[in-house]
């Protein structure tokens, strides 16, 4: 219940995070809205020496349209997320799918970027925006760089960010017209999903990335190539553990995961085409 | 660190350690113990108060994420008078209730939810209010209290 004591210091800009970053290396962490990682620090799970205050950089909280994407702030709360206008017309997905994270609460604290950061598989937005094809924007000492999704999220809780750098920004491609859905399978209200399905498909696109069925979102490419050579929902839905590699836990075997991931697969792709 | 919260219209300040929840900087340094705490897991929603008029989970907030910001517990809901705020007075008559463990947390939960969304839909209430648990209702008077705060 009680985290570990730790010092605390506030960044006034992204710069000054990546500073004090800098400074004290991997004892730091960056919170924000601190939804995933206070429930951690209060299990003594993670134990930072010192915690970086980024939840005041509210320059990084922002929705703008960037002409064939959708820039998303990194410390844009999933509540505004989800009742963003513009993202419910060009990409409803990820506002849908910000809509399912936890519980109203959470989303009024809980940011897109931490989310993505903090790369936890079985997370709602990571697989939603790899699923859309995003482009991370991760900034340094050295300056910015953008990271594809499919290049992030190296195994559970770790991704391609440095120690110091700091995540300011998610692009998202448009959809506007495409057919989606998310399906989050879960037993208890606010629940991770035990498995979980993020999906659109227009023409002859389609993108499908699940929750909770390996050691990082899964992209599950083969599915959308059957898709694309004209296969069946069925038959492409059969595919969906084709790159998943899911593990056993309290709520799940491993066959059960398998099985939720091709059932929820063809709901998904069947929502999307109807 | 000195931290200067806000609360229910006092502005006070306290002397914490960084890791203070503000749920124990609320019950502890602030003496409002109206709210409660009820699980470890940030689950149940019993901590739940007004940070800048968003209902969130104190128990997830370090009191020094909200320091200079503004807090209403579950005491300053009701007018400086005693006359309950509609959404108290709905859960009394509603039976919204038994062992009042979750109330304050509803409470606070239902009041927020209605500010967002003033005219809800049952399946609107029972979707706001994912982020509380009660073990005793059923949650069955918990939403008929909500739909009538928000038809008051």
């Amino acid at each position: 219940m009680i985290p570990a004591a730790f010092d605390y210091v506030r960044a006034e800009s992204a710069e000054e995070a990546i500073s004090l970053v800098g400074q004290h290396g991997d004892e730091a962490k960056f919170i924000a809205g601190g939804h995933s990682l206070l429930p951690m620090m209060k299990l003594r799970l993670a134990q930072p020496a010192v915690l970086i205050d980024i939840g005041r950089l509210t320059d990084l909280s922002y929705i703008r349209d960037g002409g064939d994407h959708i820039a998303v702030g990194a410390l844009t709360r999933h509540m505004d997320v989800e009742t963003s206008a513009l993202l419910q017309e060009h990409v409803p997905l990820l506002a849908h799918a910000a809509g399912q994270v936890g519980d109203p609460q959470v989303r009024h604290r809980g940011t897109i970027g931490g989310s993505i950061a903090h790369a936890d598989p079985a997370s709602d937005l990571p697989a939603t925006t790899l699923a859309l094809g995003a482009t991370y924007v991760a900034q340094g000492p050295n300056g910015t760089r953008e990271i594809a999704a499919t290049d992030f999220y190296k195994t559970f809780f770790e991704s391609a960010l440095a120690p110091d750098e700091i995540l300011t920004e998610i692009r998202v491609p448009k959809r506007s017209g495409a057919g989606w859905s998310f399906q989050k399978f879960n037993r208890r209200a606010q629940d991770w999903a035990i498995v979980g399905v993020a999906a659109w498909r227009s023409n002859g696109d389609a993108g499908v990335a699940l929750v909770n069925m390996g050691a990082t979102p899964v992209l599950a490419t083969s599915v959308s190539a059957a898709l694309s050579s004209g296969s069946s929902i069925e038959e492409a839905a059969e595919l969906a553990t084709a790159e998943a590699s899911p593990q056993a836990d309290l709520n799940a075997s491993i066959e059960y995961r398998e099985h939720l991931a091709k059932v929820l697969t063809r709901r998904a792709l069947q929502a999307a085409t109807s | 660190m000195e931290v200067t919260i806000t609360i229910n219209g006092t502005t006070q300040s306290h002397d914490v350690e960084p890791r203070t929840l503000l749920v124990h900087y609320i019950r502890e340094h602030a003496g409002l113990t109206g709210t409660n705490i009820g699980c470890d897991t940030s689950s149940c929603g019993a901590c739940s108060i007004h940070l800048n008029g968003e209902a969130v989970k104190s128990c997830t907030v370090l009191a020094v994420q909200a320091d200079g910001q503004e807090v209403r517990t579950i005491e300053g809901m009701a007018a400086a008078d005693g006359t309950l705020h509609p959404m108290q007075q709905a859960f009394m008559e509603n039976h919204g209730l038994q062992c009042g463990y979750c109330t304050p947390g509803m409470v606070m939960a239902a009041s927020s939810l209605l500010l967002e969304n003033p005219h809800p839909t049952e399946q609107d209430v029972r979707l706001g209010l994912e982020g509380n648990l009660c073990r005793c209702t059923g949650y069955h008077n918990i939403v008929k209290s909500v739909l009538a705060a928000a038809s008051a």
